[in-house]
C-alpha cells in the first residue's frame, strides 16, 4: 500500500525543510518530492550498517555479532576506560542528545560535538559578543541585502536561497530575488558567487583584515584603510559599506569559510561587531550556516541541562568547559582519551590526521545508521535506526527554531536511544553505582 | 499517603490564619481537613509554615534563556555543583541550568513558577526545557503583542477573530495566558525602530499600543482566562517612562474583569516607573504608581527588584536590549521571530556606586512599602533582569527590617537620599505580607487560587517550613537569620511528597505544567484560520502543520479549561 506523508522534515542539512512529500510503500521509501538533491539522497537511503558487528583488533575483520554482544562490548569498554570521549551527535535528535549527556555524567566522561571541526569558532565569539540574529523567516520578509560570507549555499544548504533568502517572497520583500542584493564574500568565485549581485573576492586568509577594513569605513575612518585591503580595493570595500548601510533589512550568512579559516573565531568576533555597528544605520542580524540538521540542536540541550553548549568535561562530577582543553581534539591530539564513543558524527572524515592516527589507537565504539570513515577505525559498531526518518523526535534549525520530526517508516534497527540507555545501564552496573 | 504538619506557625492569609498554631493534614497530593493516626508527622515545632512559593513572573525555559547560557559561559562558572544520588549538576547564577532552575526554587520553598514570555514559534524549545525542570510546577505565557494577527484583527476590530487567534494561540504554544511586552514595538523593532508611547501608530499595521493593550484585555475577559493581560509597558528603560506605565494602567478601567482578579497585570516596576528626562536627573517615580495602586482594584504589579551584582537581562523587548548593550559596551544576543515579536539579551552588572543602579534599587522597594495592599505587588526580581530569582531571601529581608534597608542605602551612591523617597519610609512587613507577596497574591493573580497559595483543604499539598519561630524573633533586627531562613527551607513539600528537607533536596518528581485550553465556537476559529494559512502559506518560514506544540512536549500537563459558548459580541 502506497502513503504519502507531507510536511515531514528532511534530515540532512540545517535548513531543516518541513515542506518534504514522502511516498512510503511497505514501509519502504520509494519517492521523496520537494527536497534538494542531498536531503532527496539520504532520505532515500543509503550505505546502511545492517547488523553489530565487532573485532578483536583494528587490523582484523568484522564480525557480525548480536546487539546483546555489542552493547555489552560498548559498556565494559567504556566502563573501564579513564579517559572517554562522547563525541558526535550532530545527526541525531535531541532526545539521543539527553541520552548521551546523562551517559557522560555517570561516566565522568567528555561530551563533544561536531561543531568543534564545524561552528565551535562560531559559539566562542558569540561568548565575546553576544549574537544578533533572528528566525530565518524574517530574512525572508524584510532583507533588501543579504550577504554570503565564506558560505556556498548552492552546494551547502541547495534550498536556502529558495525558501528563506534570496529567491523567496515575503511580506516586504514582493519581489523576491529582483527586490534583494545578493553580495557574496569568498575566496575564490563560488556557484553562488555567480548568482550574486557583488563578488567580494578575499585574499585567503585575510577575513579578519577585510572587516576591520569594514568598520573603520563604516565609523568614519576611511581615510585609514589602504587602497588595497586583504585583497579587496578600498573602493569596492566603501560601496559595500554604503549598500550594507543602506540596506533597509541586511542579512548576512557566514559558513566555514569564515570558522575555519585563519583567525577561526576572530573572524565571528568581528563579523558580529561589524552586524552590532551596522544596527546604528540599519536593521542586520547575522546567522551561522549550521551543517548537519541537529547540530544547533546539541548546542541547545548541552547548554541548558550543562549551562555549556559544548566540549564538557564531568571528569569532576561537575561540568567542566574550555575549549582549547576539552574539545574532542584537544583530547585526541594529547593522546589523553583512552576510549572513544563516536555516535552520528563522522570523526574518521573530518578530524586532523593526528587525532584520526589516536583513535585507530584506542578502542572505538561507532553508534551510527552508515558505514563511513570511521567505521573503519572502529572495534564495535552498532547500527541504529535513522532519526528524522524512522525515529520521531526534535531538530533545531540554523536560526533555533525548533521542530517535531516525524516518523516516515518503522525501524528495523534499534534506536539511538534504546542502544545508550543500555549501554547506560550496563555501565553503571560494571561501575558498581 | 498520609502526613501531619503538627505545631506549625502558619500563615495562610486567605483562610485568615496569621501565625497560629495549626495542623496541617495531607492526603495523596491534597490538603485535607483530617489524616488518620497512621499518618507520618513532621513536628514543625512553631516554626513558619507557609503554602509553597508561586512566582508569576520568571525567566526560566526557553530559546532567550538558553541564549543567555549560550552567551555566558563566566556565568555558567558561577554556582557549580556536581552531581549527587538524587540530583544532577548544576550550574550557573543568572542563568542557572535546568536542573539548578528546579532545585534552587525548591530549597526556598517555592513549588510553582510562570515563565513569562514564549513565542508561539518557539514555544516548542520552552517546553523542552521546562520538561527538564524538576519538582515545581510551571507554565508559560504566550507573547500576543506584536503578533501579526494580533494587529491585523485590532486593526479590522474584530475582537471575534482575535478571541479565536489568541485562543488558537495558547494551544499551539501549551502557554497559559497572554503576555504582551512593548505592544507594536516588537514589529518595529524588525525594522530596528520602535514605538515612543501609547498612540504611535505601528506602520504598515496602522495599529497603535493602546489598542492593542485594550483589545487584549477586551478578549481576556470574554475567553475568561485565569490570568489578565500581563503587561510589559512600552517605553521600558526609558527616564520619564512612569508616565507611559500610568497611562496603560488607566487603559484597565475600559474592561470589566469576569473573574476575581485584576483586569491587568504591570510587570516589572522597577524598570518603568522612571521620572526625569535623561540619566542626569533620572529619579524615582514608584511613589505615583503606589499612589495609583493604592486608589484602583483592577491592576496588580510586581516589583522587579534590583539586586545588586551580575545580572543577565532578557526580554521580548528587542529595542531596549539594543539600547542596553549600546549604553553598556556588552556583548548583545538578539532573537527576533517572524510574524511574532523581537527579543534580545544582555548581561548587566549592577553596582552599588552606580545612581542608576542605586535609585532603582530602591524603586522596587519604595513600590511595595507605599501600596497599603500586598495582593497588588507580587515580589519579583524579573529573573534575571533585576537579579537572579536566589536574592529573593535577600528581597523579603529588605521588606521586613527598615534597619537592613537603612544600613544597606549607607553603602550606595548618595542620589538614593534625593531621587526616592526610601529613605524615609520606616513600614516593616510581616510574615502575612510576605505570603501575600509570594504566595496567596500571586496564585491569585494568576486565577490558580484554587488550588495553589494557601492550604486551606482541597488545595495542593504544596508548603514550605521554614526555621523560624516568629515570637521569638524581631525580623527587624535579626534580618540576617530571616535571610538565610528564607533562603533554606527546613522543608518544601511538593504534592505531598517532602522534596527538601534542611535545604537539601531529598526528591525530584516531576512537576506539572500548566497550560490554558479556551473554547471558542468552531465557526469562528475557521474564519480566523483562514487568516492564519494565508500567514503560513506566504510569510512564515515552516509549515503549519509543524507549528504547533505537540503533547510530546507536555507529559505532565494541568490544563485549566476556559473559554466562552457562545462567545459575546464585544
Amino acid at each position: 500500500m502506497t502513503t504519502e506523508i507531507t510536511d515531514a522534515l528532511c534530515p540532512f542539512c540545517g535548513c531543516n525543510c518541513d515542506d518534504i512529500t514522502v511516498v512510503v510503500d511497505n514501509n519502504r521509501i520509494t519517492g521523496v518530492k520537494h527536497a534538494c538533491r542531498v536531503g532527496t539522497a539520504k532520505i532515500m537511503g543509503h550505505h546502511r550498517i545492517e547488523t553489530p558487528m565487532m573485532r578483536a583488533d583494528k587490523k582484523s575483520e568484522f564480525k557480525k555479532v548480536s546487539y546483546d554482544e555489542a552493547i555489552e562490548g560498548a559498556a565494559r569498554m567504556l566502563a573501564m576506560s579513564k579517559r572517554p570521549l562522547l563525541y558526535g551527535w550532530a545527526s541525531a535528535l535531541c532526545e539521543v542528545h539527553k541520552k548521551g549527556i546523562l551517559l557522560a555524567e555517570e561516566m565522568g566522561a567528555i561530551i563533544d560535538n561536531t561543531a568543534t571541526v564545524c561552528h565551535g569558532p562560531s559559539t566562542l565569539a558569540v561568548h565575546e559578543k553576544g549574537l544578533p540574529s533572528s528566525t530565518l523567516g524574517q530574512i525572508k520578509n524584510r532583507a533588501d541585502v543579504v550577504v554570503f560570507w565564506g558560505s556556498n549555499p548552492v552546494h551547502a544548504h541547495p534550498r536556502h536561497m529558495g525558501r528563506y533568502s534570496v529567491f523567496t517572497k515575503g511580506f516586504f520583500q514582493e519581489k523576491g530575488r529582483r527586490g534583494r542584493k545578493v553580495i557574496v564574500v569568498d575566496v575564490r568565485k563560488t556557484e553562488t558567487a555567480s548568482m550574486a549581485d557583488e563578488f567580494v573576492q578575499v585574499q585567503q586568509g585575510s577575513d579578519y583584515l577585510v572587516i576591520s577594513a569594514m568598520r573603520a569605513i563604516l565609523s568614519g575612518h576611511a581615510d585609514v584603510v589602504p587602497d588595497s585591503a586583504g585583497g579587496v580595493q578600498k573602493e569596492q570595500l566603501v560601496k559595500l559599506v554604503d549598500t550594507l548601510k543602506g540596506a533597509k533589512f541586511c542579512g548576512i550568512f557566514f559558513g566555514m569559510g569564515l570558522t575555519q579559516s585563519i583567525s577561526r573565531y576572530k573572524n565571528i568576533d568581528n563579523a558580529i561587531s561589524l552586524t552590532t555597528e551596522l544596527n546604528s544605520f540599519t536593521k542586520c542580524v547575522i546567522m551561522p550556516m549550521r551543517g548537519h540538521y541537529n547540530v544547533a540542536g546539541f548546542g541547545q540541550v548541552c547548554s541548558w541541562e550543562t549551562g555549556f553548549a559544548t566540549a564538557v568535561d564531568f571528569a569532576r562530577g561537575a561540568p567542566y568547559y574550555n575549549p582549547g582543553e576539552t574539545a574532542a581534539n584537544d583530547l585526541l591530539m594529547r593522546k589523553e582519551t583512552d576510549a572513544a564513543m563516536i555516535i552520528a558524527g563522522d570523526a574518521g572524515a573530518h578530524f586532523p590526521a593526528d587525532s584520526v592516527r589516536h583513535l585507530a589507537k584506542i578502542p572505538v565504539v561507532q553508534i551510527d545508521p552508515y558505514w563511513n570513515a570511521t567505521t573503519e577505525v572502529s572495534n564495535i559498531v552498532i547500527p541504529v535506526a535513522v532519526c528524522g526518518i524512522e525515529v520521531e523526535g526534535t531538530a533545531y534549525r540554523m536560526d533555533g527554531v525548533s521542530l517535531r520530526y516525524r516518523k516516515m517508516i518503522e525501524p528495523t534497527l534499534s534506536t539511538d536511544v534504546e542502544v545508550l540507555e543500555r549501554i547506560t545501564e550496563r555501565v553503571k552496573e560494571l561501575r558498581g553505582v | 499517603m498520609e502526613l501531619l504538619i503538627k505545631n506549625g506557625s502558619v500563615y495562610d492569609p486567605v483562610n485568615g490564619i496569621k501565625g497560629d498554631r495549626t495542623d496541617i493534614s495531607i492526603r495523596d497530593g491534597k490538603i485535607v481537613d483530617k489524616v488518620s493516626s497512621s499518618a507520618s508527622v513532621i513536628d514543625a515545632g512553631g516554626r513558619v509554615v507557609m503554602a509553597g512559593g508561586v512566582d508569576a513572573h520568571s525567566h526560566i525555559a526557553g530559546a532567550k534563556v538558553n541564549m543567555g547560557r549560550i552567551m555566558r559561559p563566566e556565568d555558567t562558572r558561577l554556582g557549580i555543583k556536581p552531581r549527587t544520588k538524587i540530583t544532577r549538576p548544576c550550574t550557573g547564577y543568572t542563568v542557572p541550568n535546568v536542573y539548578a532552575m528546579g532545585y534552587r526554587y525548591a530549597q526556598m520553598g517555592y513549588t510553582t513558577v510562570f515563565e513569562a514570555a514564549q513565542a508561539i514559534m518557539k514555544a516548542r524549545h520552552t517546553h523542552e526545557e521546562l520538561e527538564e525542570i524538576p519538582i515545581i510546577d510551571k507554565g508559560a505565557l504566550t507573547l500576543f503583542g506584536s503578533n501579526w494577527p494580533t494587529m491585523d484583527f485590532v486593526r479590522e476590530k474584530n475582537m471575534d477573530k482575535l478571541a479565536a487567534y489568541v485562543a488558537w494561540g495558547l494551544l499551539a504554544s501549551r502557554g497559559f495566558g497572554i503576555k504582551c511586552v512593548n505592544p507594536g514595538g516588537g514589529e518595529m523593532w524588525g525594522f530596528g525602530k520602535n514605538v515612543t508611547g501609547l498612540d504611535d501608530v505601528v506602520p504598515n499595521f496602522e495599529v497603535t499600543p493602546r489598542e492593542i493593550i485594550v483589545s487584549l484585555m477586551k478578549v481576556n475577559e470574554t475567553l475568561k482566562l485565569p490570568h489578565s493581560v500581563h503587561l510589559h509597558c512600552n517605553n521600558l528603560g526609558k527616564p520619564g517612562n512612569y508616565r507611559t506605565t500610568l497611562a496603560s494602567m488607566e487603559l484597565a478601567d475600559q474592561v470589566r474583569a469576569r473573574k476575581d482578579r485584576q483586569v491587568l497585570h504591570v510587570t516589572h516596576v522597577t524598570f518603568n516607573c522612571w521620572g526625569g528626562t535623561n540619566w542626569g536627573d533620572f529619579e524615582s517615580k514608584a511613589d505615583e504608581i503606589a499612589n495609583y495602586l493604592n486608589n484602583c482594584d483592577n491592576v496588580t504589579t510586581d516589583m522587579g527588584q534590583l539586586i545588586f551584582g551580575s545580572a543577565t537581562t532578557m526580554t521580548a523587548d528587542g529595542p531596549v536590549q539594543y539600547a542596553n548593550a549600546k549604553l553598556l559596551h556588552a556583548k548583545w544576543a538578539n532573537g527576533d521571530v517572524e510574524l511574532e515579536d523581537a527579543s534580545g539579551v544582555v548581561p548587566i552588572f549592577y553596582a552599588k556606586q552606580v545612581s542608576i543602579h542605586a535609585i532603582m534599587w530602591a524603586m522596587g522597594l519604595e513600590l511595595a512599602l507605599l501600596t497599603k495592599d500586598p495582593y497588588k505587588v507580587l515580589l519579583t526580581t524579573d529573573h534575571p533582569n533585576g537579579g537572579p530569582f536566589v536574592n529573593y531571601p535577600e528581597v523579603i529581608a529588605l521588606l521586613m527590617s527598615n534597619k537592613k534597608r537603612q544600613e544597606e542605602i549607607k553603602t550606595l551612591h548618595a542620589l538614593v537620599n534625593d531621587r526616592t523617597k526610601i529613605p524615609g519610609i520606616t513600614r516593616e512587613l510581616d510574615f502575612n505580607d510576605i505570603a501575600v507577596m509570594t504566595r496567596v497574591g500571586t496564585a491569585k493573580v494568576l486565577g490558580l487560587l484554587d488550588t495553589k497559595g494557601h492550604l486551606g483543604a482541597g488545595s495542593d499539598a504544596d508548603l514550605s517550613i521554614y526555621d523560624i519561630i516568629p515570637d521569638q524573633i524581631d525580623p527587624s533586627i535579626e534580618h540576617a537569620k530571616i535571610k538565610s531562613a528564607f533562603s533554606s527551607a527546613a522543608y518544601t513539600i511538593k504534592g505531598g511528597e517532602i522534596v527538601v528537607k534542611d535545604g537539601e533536596i531529598t526528591a525530584t518528581p516531576a512537576g506539572r505544567t500548566y497550560w490554558v485550553d479556551a473554547t471558542v465556537p468552531e465557526e469562528q476559529t475557521e474564519i480566523m484560520m483562514k487568516d492564519i494559512r494565508h500567514k503560513f502559506k506566504n510569510y512564515y518560514s515552516m509549515n503549519l502543520a509543524n507549528y504547533a506544540v505537540q503533547d510530546e512536549y507536555v507529559t505532565h500537563p494541568e490544563v485549566i479549561k476556559a473559554g466562552a459558548i457562545p462567545v459575546e459580541v464585544s
